[in-house]
């Protein structure tokens, strides 16, 4: 049985059933509330959800079921001088040592816990980095919203955000620096995108088993570092559209990407109103376009970042996907053919599938 | 001590709808219910000790700040604001 978890504008959907049709609602939770997204721990089955009520700020809740408690996680906060409050949280990574997690969020922030997520401190290497003050946000917020480990080796991360561009360190946390070398502002003036840091990372994913090879979603533009994040080659030829959000890869296959194009820069929507994920298995040289079983004629859907997630690997990898029209797509051949899991949803913010 | 009333979410937090608590201002007094009450932390204040943009505070039917003074006896109401989508 699969178990996908939907992060939506209005609540959580854990989803169940087995892959190839409709997926049953079995769990929905955190009624009304804006569900930015949720994950499962896969060394310790703990649930993970970040609730950003619009009244009372955002939470990160953790439970063993998800049709059970939800227990509100502690320490997702900035210092108290700060300027500003914690206003979203976007992803949360497992990390590379037992009981690591990382989180990231609004405006531009790390967190770690060393418990399985209860208890959270600040990154502070990556809080005081100079100039923080001219960081200047994407259309969805400063936001810290891929966070790419090393398989093995907990000291090396790899951080996506909008819009100042890819942070690397090498000591775990306490020291950071840019990786955006090749990255293209297209939406900025020619003469004002050398070393401009205003950089809108859209998604960001790691492959594990080649970790030095990092696939890249930017806003307008599909990149691939084979040199861990220090420069990017672009690798759009041949999509539609090089702008999107989301990004999913096969994790036994350093060649694979996927990606689901839209149209830029403000329509945001499947380009003529077709539904199409690309794959490509070598390393963006060739895309190959994944829509069968997708909706053909007239679908304008938009598909958010963090709207996109697969389990397993190969031939029979399966893949999700979720639209801010409330449609929830499977598939459980590695994209070749499509399903739909689940329709009449609140707009998806996020996919994630947890077993 | 000022008589602060809260609804659903945060009275549930709070495991009552109201409650007696110190303070000299509306500040004061959410201090005081963050201490007596931990489960609310961060729910109706941020970590600046601001009151949340889409919260509202009244005082004895007025519109309250942060720096609103309450006196023995005042109402403090807390509710969400009419807002959202």
């Amino acid at each position: 049985m699969t178990e996908v978890l939907v992060g939506t504008r209005k609540g959580l959907f854990v989803l169940r059933g087995e892959p190839g049709g409709e997926l049953e609602i079995a769990v929905r939770r955190f009624a009304g509330e804006p569900v930015e997204f949720a994950t499962r721990d896969p060394r310790t089955g703990r649930y993970l959800a970040a609730v950003t009520s619009a009244f009372y700020g955002p939470k990160l809740f953790v439970a063993e079921d998800p049709g059970g408690e939800w227990e509100q996680a502690q320490g997702l906060e900035l210092p108290e001088e700060s300027d500003t409050a914690l206003t979203r949280l976007w992803t949360v990574v497992p990390g590379e040592e037992e009981r690591l997690l990382y989180a990231g969020g609004d405006p531009a922030v790390l967190f770690e816990s060393r418990d399985g997520g209860l208890t959270w401190r600040l990154n502070r290497g990556f809080w005081e980095q100079p100039g923080r003050d001219r960081w200047q946000p994407g259309g969805g917020g400063l936001c810290l919203h891929s966070i790419a480990t090393w398989p093995g080796d907990p000291a090396r991360l790899a951080l996506g955000t909008s819009a100042v561009g890819v942070w690397l360190t090498e000591d775990g946390g306490e020291t950071w620096r840019h990786g955006n070398a090749g990255l293209v502002a297209r939406y900025l003036p020619e003469e004002s995108r050398e070393g401009t840091l205003d950089l809108c990372v859209h998604n960001l994913r790691r492959a594990p088993r080649r970790p030095e090879r990092l696939f890249m979603q930017f806003h307008g533009g599909v990149y691939r570092s084979d040199d861990a994040g220090e420069s990017w080659t672009p690798i759009g030829d041949g999509l539609p559209s090089d702008f999107g959000f989301p990004l999913a890869i096969d994790p036994d296959d350093p060649e694979s990407a996927y990606v689901i194009p839209l149209t830029a820069d403000t329509d945001r929507v499947a380009p003529e109103g077709r539904v199409r994920v690309y794959e490509t298995r070598d390393a963006g040289a060739t895309w190959a376009e994944r829509s069968e079983g997708l909706p053909q004629e007239d679908a304008y859907l938009t598909v958010l970042r963090q709207a996109f997630a697969g389990r397993g690997s190969g031939p029979g990898m399966e893949l999700y996907f979720g639209a801010t029209s409330g449609e929830v797509f499977g598939s459980a051949d590695a994209g070749r053919t499509w399903f739909r899991a689940r329709t009449h949803l609140p707009p998806v913010h996020s996919v994630h599938v947890a077993a | 001590m000022a008589v602060l009333r809260l609804r659903a979410p945060l009275s549930e937090l709070a495991g009552g709808r109201e409650l007696r608590l110190p303070g000299e201002t509306v500040v004061e007094v959410l201090g005081a219910l963050e201490r007596e009450r931990p489960a609310l932390r961060g729910w109706i204040l941020d970590e600046r000790g601001r009151i949340r943009e889409h919260i509202n505070v009244f005082v004895n039917r007025e519109h309250g700040r942060e720096e609103t003074a309450v006196g023995d006896g005042d109402l403090v109401h807390v509710l969400p604001s009419i807002s959202g989508g």
